[in-house]
């Protein structure tokens, strides 16, 4: 993904616009976060991707300054900042997972109040509530009550409010969870115009592979750490070859016999083995003719996804948090 | 950047006129506000007139209980309203008013505000009936019944917000007020006052809050010397409150500091 020239950091010593080091948080005598440091460049998308309790939802509570971290600092433009600052509370607008808007009040309500908390002149407010209503589609639904609306209307209500102050920095946390396909779909172009038109920098938390490979870096979360860091091709490109998906009854069963018949590494999912493997078309009449028909329902080959390198990086599934190897 | 006091100024308002719209364009709730009210008044008043003497004083049961009545207004619209806060925080409006740019100070005042201002309103609604229970509103000290309602409001509202923070979820929310404010609204004199048998009795009584809130209320309808007033005078009853109001506020910030546990 490339981004705008303007957006680009004035040569190489741009400070980036959010800077952690070392946060570490724990609950009693568990460790949840454990010496995370990254630095999200002005106009970037930097995402978090992890299972469900890898530490995100604290990481993101950290961010917000909902939680103060047990260790940690944090920059931002270069300078220090302490975590929950006003300074940089606002500077940043915040997208929960959970739903923060007022189901009482209408859509224009729920705006205008938003940006009543940032003490905006109400001229101000007005006009970039129906600005915002437009480019969200819910500008005839602006005097509904809020909790009338759809799923869809309701996240992009949500995402408008966030924006209503200008923040220079979005951090969202699972910006799209509970949207179907055409939904998400739509989401994802407003978030990527507003880099695009705003040079907004992004910061989000994320289960999804679909909505990973929508970032310029990727922060692989497993178990409080840092495991990598790095753009989605590049941990995509970690798995070599194919990827061969055996769907099966049984897949643990499966996966141990056709490691001992055909000598190759394969991971046993909660419905399917998967293989990776260079050529893997070849593999595939391979399989078929070494078990007898029944053992398994389907054979199919394709590029790794960042589901694979997840798997790969980690030893953990990314949408399954039970089904490790 | 904005200056810190003018956010602060911002989310105080911002939740002040939240609760009051959300409060006028739910009409189950001002009719309950209503209803509910004068059933207890003239059901438990009814009840209690055929048994009730006031030591000194030829005053019926119905004139006695009805200043109790309105703090009883005021003491539930304090629960009720400050109870949403649970939900409010984890899946609603309240996220955003601590990722926002307001103090939690500014959180904690501008909540307690708009309790207590929903908390008034029901208690105003309440008071319209005060000619049927045998008091004159022009004969009524409204800035002294103005200033103990809206301090004892305030105090109430914060102390629900302290406990529902502190608590962090609904079913123990209801346990504490249920143990905590019903009982301070019984022995505060709103349903018979302390016998002199029983000094025990009045010694919670002038220890309670709630009391001195009955107290001035009675005092507002019906004069300094008013039938069940406590001794002393208004000024000390409005004393009283303001410090409790301001006690429950800074027990209510104490409470706001602490961070929640993500669920």
């Amino acid at each position: 993904m490339t981004r705008p020239e303007a957006d680009r950091p004035r040569g190489a010593q741009a400070a980036p616009r959010l800077a952690a080091r070392g946060i570490a948080f724990a609950w009693g005598a568990r460790r949840v976060l454990e010496d995370l440091s990254f630095e999200v460049r002005p106009g970037e998308i930097f995402g978090f991707l992890g299972p469900n309790g890898a530490g995100k939802s604290t990481l993101f509570s950290i961010l917000t300054g909902l939680l103060p971290p047990a260790a940690g600092e944090l920059r931002l433009d270069g300078r220090k900042v302490a975590f929950g600052a006003r300074e940089l509370r606002a500077r940043m607008g915040v997208v929960f997972q959970e739903p923060s808007l007022d189901a009482k009040l209408t859509a224009r309500e729920n705006l205008l109040l938003g940006a009543a908390l940032f003490a905006l002149p109400r001229a101000v407010a007005r006009e970039r509530a129906d600005r915002l209503l437009a480019a969200a589609g819910l500008f005839d639904r602006a005097r509904d009550l809020a909790g009338r609306l759809s799923g869809g209307m309701r996240r992009r209500l949500e995402l408008a409010r966030a924006l209503v102050h200008r923040p220079s920095l979005l951090v969202l946390d699972e910006p799209t969870t509970g949207l179907d396909a055409a939904a998400f779909r739509r989401a994802w172009e407003a978030l990527l115009a507003l880099r695009q038109d705003d040079g907004l920098t992004l910061l989000l938390t994320t289960h999804r592979p679909e909505e990973a490979e929508r970032c310029d870096r990727l922060a692989v979360l497993d178990r409080g750490r840092i495991v990598a860091c790095e753009a989605p091709e590049a941990l995509r490109a970690r798995v070599r070859g194919d990827v061969v998906v055996v769907e099966a009854e049984e897949p643990g069963p499966l996966a141990v016999e056709i490691s001992s018949r055909l000598g190759l590494a394969a991971r046993a999912g909660p419905s399917a083995v998967t293989i990776e493997r260079e050529r893997g078309h070849e593999l595939v009449p391979r399989l078929v003719e070494a078990f007898p028909a029944g053992r398994f329902r389907s054979v199919s080959v394709r590029r790794p996804t960042l589901a694979d390198a997840f798997l790969d990086v980690t030893g953990q599934a990314l949408e399954d948090p039970g089904g490790t190897v | 950047m904005t200056s810190p006091l003018r956010l602060d100024l911002a989310t105080v308002g911002v939740l002040w006129r939240r609760d009051l719209v959300r409060f006028f364009r739910q009409p189950s709730r001002l009719v309950g506000a209503l209803g509910q009210p004068i059933i207890f008044w003239l059901v438990i008043g009814s009840g209690m007139s055929a048994t009730f003497r006031m030591p000194g004083a030829a005053v019926g049961y119905l004139a006695y209980f009805y200043p109790g009545v309105v703090l009883m207004v005021v003491l539930f619209a304090a629960i009720f309203t400050t109870v949403s806060v649970i939900e409010d925080r984890h899946a609603g409006f309240l996220q955003a008013v601590l990722a926002g740019p307001g103090s939690r100070g500014a959180l904690v005042l501008g909540k307690s505000l708009g309790s207590a201002s929903v908390a008034l309103t029901q208690a105003a609604l309440f008071l319209a009936l005060m000619p049927w229970a045998g008091f004159r509103p022009l004969e009524v000290d409204w800035p002294l019944l103005l200033a103990a309602l809206a301090l004892v409001a305030v105090g109430l509202a914060a102390l629900g917000f302290a406990v529902a923070w502190a608590v962090d979820n609904v079913m123990g929310y209801h346990a504490v007020q249920m143990t905590l404010l019903v009982p301070m609204w019984v022995v505060s004199g709103a349903m018979f006052p302390p016998s002199a048998a029983q000094p025990a009795f009045g010694a919670v009584m002038r220890a309670n809050p709630v009391a001195y809130a009955v107290s001035a209320t009675r005092r507002a309808l019906s004069g300094p010397a008013a039938p069940g007033a406590l001794p002393g005078s208004a000024a000390r009853d409005l004393a009283v409150l303001a410090l409790f109001a301001a006690a429950a506020l800074s027990l209510a910030l104490l409470a706001a500091r602490r961070p929640a546990r993500p669920r």
